[in-house]
């Protein structure tokens, strides 16, 4: 056995079932290694999607997602799916190709320090220096990608590594990690404090986030919040912790999020923030969700806890394990007036559009698209305007809404989309993005026909970065710089070219039907809606 | 594979550390110790690193770091021209009827006993390195608690220096 057969050993010992990526010669060894085992490989067409598709396998099966790509450029290509993972916590095996270990340094073809170039993006990563190592580290590897705090590993592999002999492949059964002990039970005397400040709380709210996914808890948080008829709303990644239409959740917060979302953070008496970063985006003034309330903190990540703003009762821990404990815990919550109040704020402060009827208005098509979806479909969302829309009017039942929060990057959703339906083929998968996000991963559709992986996807055209030309509305004055996306290929053509229908839509008058016949069947399709280019979030 | 000693007067901006020992772990090469500190003009600031490797790469070493923007000057240090020192505090166990044996071997070394505590000695002894070693060696015997080294500092010797110019 060979350093690339231990490699492959390894994934199979992990129960990994797909590798995502790219071969180089750096890489051979293990690509060729692979050919002997079940896994499928699929051959992504750039690099950056091999990560973002590993992703998508991550956030459907709770596994770490691995990818494979080669050294130098197959390296650094990757260096931004690996970063869009960090920023989301989402775990990923990333085992990347290097040169000859002799040669390490001494800037031969294509070799790259990718170990030093992802460090800021990585939650830990290995230089294999030893084939004998390869069952120890990889062990190591799946452990910390997808324990505490998630994120993803890169394993930089020499290719003398993978060729050399294995003496003998044991792979261990625990790992042994002196500096690395994640806490995941929350401390039972911070627990009794949460529990003494709900008994006095008269405006109870949670906030959840993408950190509750992560820890498999929405059962728990849905159950909680249930019982003890607590409100919930969300940050962008924790769409999907309780079904968008419960009648306790009010919606996403944050700049883009639903104003009454926003006013129950800003008015409640206690604020339970689980599994969520206190970032700008979801929250703009830190010292507004500490000002005048209490403040739960819960987080796997000590270093989370006090980073943007102090809380009354920092809880550290794993989000299920939390509120399996909370829920042993017993009390009444009396807050009818609190949620008489915030339907009033439901009913009053929905913002109002004003759609341009000779176009598809994307958050009346959006709520009508999620509404016929499957009840646990996946909604795979891109960046730009589209993803606004999409978490202002997306509808999730059972399913799941993934989409880049952190980083947003552009192009995330067709690659992602394509791993969540790998990993799970019987969901109903939809990518939706814009006409600008979907040129960066076009190039994908080649792999979704190679494959079979019959991903349905939307595109919002509006011939424009709409987000970024919003932006230049407001605060250029309409002096649009480098936005304007004519150019683009026809979409009806380049389907075509791959072999996938196509389906256009250019106003609401037979959203219906469109949208029934785009999701009738279990295959790829590519719908186009035409959207007023002056629209905005 | 021999060690080398190399003086680096660097500017002192943020980062400029994490320039230098990236250089190491990208190229991999090897590097005993490190110590930095600002100098008199604080703009820079003095770097003293004890490398080990082959006759060439230890070349490469010193083509390398001369490269960094960030670099002034590089030299190295040779032993016979040079003057090295490094700094260690050792927290030694000392029960009642040791403690006079171990502040004795101190006395030797000319090293300062800087804490006393009824179960333990703390040491400070600045010298080279073989006489760092060499106490270490002495205090074999009894029980090392904690220890801290520096790294080595070190200047050449005589008037010839690298002038701050502008």
């Amino acid at each position: 056995m060979i350093g690339a057969d231990a490699i492959v050993k390894c994934l199979e010992a992990e129960g990994v079932t797909t590798v995502f990526g790219y071969p180089g010669v750096a890489i051979c060894p293990f690509y060729n290694s692979i050919l002997e085992s079940d896994i499928r490989t699929i051959l992504i067409r750039t690099e950056q999607n091999a990560a973002h598709a590993a992703s998508g396998v991550s956030r459907m099966t709770g596994k770490p997602g691995v990818c494979a790509v080669t050294s130098g450029p197959g390296a650094t290509n990757v260096i931004t799916g690996i970063a869009t993972a960090f920023a989301d916590s989402i775990p990923l095996i990333c085992i990347t190709g290097q040169v000859n270990s002799e040669l390490l340094g001494s800037d031969v073809f294509q070799e790259a320090d990718i170990t030093g170039a992802v460090e800021s993006f990585v939650k830990y990563s290995y230089l294999v220096r030893d084939a004998n190592e390869i069952p120890r580290i990889m062990k190591e590897a799946f452990h910390i990608a997808n324990t505490g705090r998630k994120g993803p590993v890169l394993i930089d592999v020499p290719i003398d590594v993978q060729n050399a002999s294995v003496s003998r492949f044991r792979y261990p059964e625990e790992v042994s990690l002196r500096t690395y002990k994640p806490t995941v039970k929350g401390h039972v005397v911070q627990i009794k404090k949460v529990m003494k400040e709900l008994e006095k709380a008269k405006k109870p709210l949670i906030c959840a986030g993408g950190g509750v996914l992560l820890s498999e808890a929405e059962g728990e948080l849905r159950h909680f919040a249930q019982t003890h008829k607590i409100p919930v709303v969300s940050t962008m990644m924790g769409i999907g912790v309780m079904p968008t239409e419960h009648p306790q959740y009010y919606g996403m917060v944050g700049n883009n999020g639903k104003a009454y979302a926003n006013r129950a953070m800003a008015e409640c008496d206690l604020l339970i923030m689980v599994g969520a970063r206190v970032a700008d985006r979801a929250v703009n003034q830190p010292d507004l969700i500490t000002k005048d309330k209490v403040l739960v903190h819960i987080d796997v990540d000590p270093a989370e806890i006090g980073k943007n703003a102090g809380p009354t009762i920092p809880l550290v821990g794993d989000a299920k394990h939390i509120f399996e404990d909370l829920e042993k815990e017993e009390f009444t919550c009396h807050c009818e007036e609190w949620i008489e109040a915030l339907e009033g704020y439901r009913r009053t402060m929905e913002k109002k559009r004003n759609p341009n009827s000779d176009y598809v208005d994307p958050a009346a098509f959006i709520a009508r698209l999620s509404e016929k979806m499957a009840e646990d479909a996946v909604y795979v969302a891109d960046v730009g305007q589209n993803q606004i829309w999409s978490c202002g009017y997306v509808k999730v039942r059972q399913g799941k809404f993934l989409t880049s929060g952190g980083m947003g990057t552009m192009g995330y959703s067709i690659p992602a989309a394509m791993g969540a339906k790998v990993a799970a083929p019987e969901r109903q998968v939809v990518a939706v993005c814009g006409d600008g996000s979907f040129q960066m991963s076009m190039m994908e559709l080649a792999t979704m026909r190679q494959h079979h992986i019959p991903v349905k996807i939307i595109v919002l055209k509006n011939n424009y970065l709409g987000m970024v030309r919003q932006y230049q509305h407001f605060t250029y004055k309409d002096n649009y710089s480098v936005v304007d996306l004519s150019g683009s290929p026809d979409l009806e053509k380049l389907s075509a070219a791959f072999d996938i229908p196509f389906l256009r839509l250019t106003n609401m008058e037979h959203c219906d039907e469109v949208i029934d016949a785009f999701l009738k069947e279990d295959a790829s399709m590519l719908l186009e809606c035409v959207i007023d280019p002056m629209d905005l979030v | 594979m021999q060690k080398k000693v190399f003086q680096l007067l660097v500017n002192n901006t943020a980062g400029v550390l994490s320039r230098i020992t990236g250089l190491f772990s990208r190229r991999g090469y090897n590097i005993e110790s490190i110590t930095a500190g600002v100098t008199a003009d604080p703009r820079f600031t003095r770097i003293t690193i004890v490398a080990s490797g082959d006759d060439e790469i230890l070349e490469q070493i010193e083509k390398q770091l001369a490269k960094l923007e960030d670099v002034r000057d590089i030299r190295e240090l040779k032993p016979d021209q040079s003057v090295y020192r490094e700094l260690i505090m050792i927290k030694v166990r000392a029960a009642a009827d040791q403690r006079q044996s171990i502040i004795a071997v101190a006395d030797i070394f000319r090293a300062k006993i800087i804490d006393v505590a009824p179960e333990s000695l703390m040491i400070e002894l600045t010298g080279n390195q073989q006489k760092i070693d060499a106490f270490i060696g002495l205090l074999d015997g009894y029980e090392i608690l904690e220890q801290a080294r520096t790294g080595i500092a070190g200047l050449g010797r005589g008037t010839e220096h690298i002038a701050f110019i502008d």
